[in-house]
């Protein structure tokens, strides 16, 4: 039996004839807000630990760049509002139920929390820095002296942007591509691991690489794990779920997802970091670059795939 | 009180009546609408069958629009009409891709915009404007709650399914087949 469904009269702008309404923004975002969740819970956690001295990059460096995504992806979210005039409604209003509001009000903490942070290590990344005014200087001072409070505050809300990137997208029941539970871990474990990556890239010490990369390894298992599953629920799912994996399994997404996402994005670096462990020399930018490449494909496949599935009636 | 709608898909002969009504009545832009209509073909020549739909928002009991709005503009009014507030729309686009039914469009304005059951008609005691236009009177509008209704008459004696129960949004587009 063959069915077809035409619809006529309707060629909507972004809707018609597949739905097309997020664009670049919100990849960018997503994965910008990852990674800034990424430093920032590594950063929180090497000083829980106290393992400042041996991670400097960890919790000093990287956490330069943390303020920069933030803003960066608040704007490109910005960029993607059509009414932005009323931007601002986003804070007027407090609703549990929507994920929007959740990363909406999280960023509103994290971003000034990680300001703070940056802040209460100026002096010491630059020692001949100047804050210029007193009251600045009794701040850092209540920055530094909190500082544990605030380690464990950060990683808290890193955790909640994290798994926030990928509740934004697995709360559209409409989408049967995000509809899944396990995109808000997975996103989480690819935000952490971009981040990772991007501390390694500028770390000096070899004993913080080593742990980094060890760590990162641990990730990237967990992330193949976490994909694996996600087709296994998919096939084994209703005939929407199972047309949303077909995107990627002989669909127009194959190459991008498994070439770019898992060979190049996931395994390849995690090769290069078993090498490294086992003793051979490799230039650390390598592996950085292509888990940071691979985390910005992933989350422009998902958007625009995502995008693609529906329900079928 | 439920408002809900009843479309006869043995009725309707695809006209586009409703469409135009609706976008004259709502001032809807150009190139866009709130309500289409969907030509369901299915079978092989010559054993071919055709069912013709009317579609527009399905006020869903269970709205995911409602549910994924991050300001509230989005709502539920009495009678279960899923209205937006422009004014409080941020343009976000999260209740556009949370609607299994794309019934939902980004005006050129910037909000979004879509199906209001013609709350401004119904304020006045009068049908929806698509309603009020369909030549072949193939749409059913009223209080579901009422068994008087034209709606729940228009329900009590055929058969009729919902669009993708499935997604659990309880729609209220019913479609007597």
């Amino acid at each position: 039996m063959k069915e077809e469904l035409f619809v006529s009269g309707r060629n909507i702008p972004n809707i018609d004839p597949y739905l097309h309404i997020w664009h670049w923004q919100i990849p960018l975002y997503l994965f910008l807000g990852g990674l800034a969740a990424g430093i920032l819970f590594f950063a929180g956690y090497f000083v829980v630990m106290q393992k400042e001295k041996d991670m400097q990059a960890s919790v000093k460096w990287a956490p330069l760049l943390a303020p920069f995504a933030l803003a960066l992806g608040l704007f490109a979210l910005f960029l993607d509002l059509k009414h932005q005039l009323y931007f601002w409604r986003l804070y007027t209003t407090v609703r549990f139920t929507s994920p929007m509001s959740w990363g909406a009000w999280t960023l509103m903490f994290i971003t000034p929390l990680s300001v703070i942070w940056v802040a209460s290590y100026m002096k010491e990344m630059f020692p001949r820095w100047d804050w210029k005014f007193e009251i600045l200087n009794k701040f850092e001072a209540f920055a530094i002296k909190y500082r544990k409070t605030m380690a464990w505050t950060i990683m808290a809300l890193a955790i909640i942007l994290g798994v926030y990137t990928g509740i934004l997208l697995s709360a559209f029941n409409a989408r049967p591509l995000w509809n899944t539970s396990i995109l808000g871990p997975l996103f989480l474990v690819s935000g952490l691991s971009t981040g990772l990556a991007f501390t390694m890239m500028i770390s000096k010490s070899k004993y913080e690489r080593k742990v980094l990369g060890r760590i990162d390894l641990i990730l990237i298992t967990v992330e193949l794990f976490l994909i694996t599953h996600m087709f296994m629920g998919f096939l084994a799912g209703s005939a929407a779920k199972i047309e949303a994996a077909e995107l990627f399994l002989g669909g127009d997404f194959t190459v991008t997802f498994w070439a770019f996402v898992v060979v190049l994005g996931l395994i390849f670096p995690a090769i290069m970091e078993i090498l490294e462990l086992r003793g051979y020399h490799v230039p650390i930018w390598i592996p950085s670059t292509f888990i940071l490449i691979g985390g910005l494909v992933f989350r422009f496949v998902m958007v625009e795939a995502g995008q693609i599935t529906r329900f079928l009636y | 009180m439920r408002y809900a709608m009843a479309i006869d898909t043995k009725k309707c002969v695809g006209c586009g009546d409703c469409v135009v009504a609706c976008q004259t009545e709502n001032n809807v832009p150009h190139g866009y609408c709130r309500d289409w209509i969907v030509e369901n073909v299915s079978g092989s020549y010559p054993n071919v069958e055709i069912e013709l739909r009317s579609e527009r928002c399905n006020h869903c009991d269970n709205a995911p629009c409602v549910r994924c709005c991050p300001t509230g503009a989005s709502h539920i009014v009495e009678g279960g009409i899923v209205m937006v507030t422009h004014n409080e729309c941020i343009g976000c686009g999260a209740c556009i891709e949370s609607c299994p039914y794309d019934a939902r469009y980004s005006h050129p304005e910037g909000y979004v915009d879509k199906c209001t059951f013609c709350k401004h008609r119904l304020d006045k005691g009068q049908n929806p404007a698509c309603v009020e236009v369909c030549p072949t009177k193939c749409l059913h509008f009223g209080d579901l709650d009422d068994p008087n209704s034209d709606v729940s008459k228009a329900l009590k004696n055929r058969r009729w399914k919902v669009l993708a129960p499935e997604a659990g949004t309880k729609p209220q587009l019913y479609f007597l087949t």
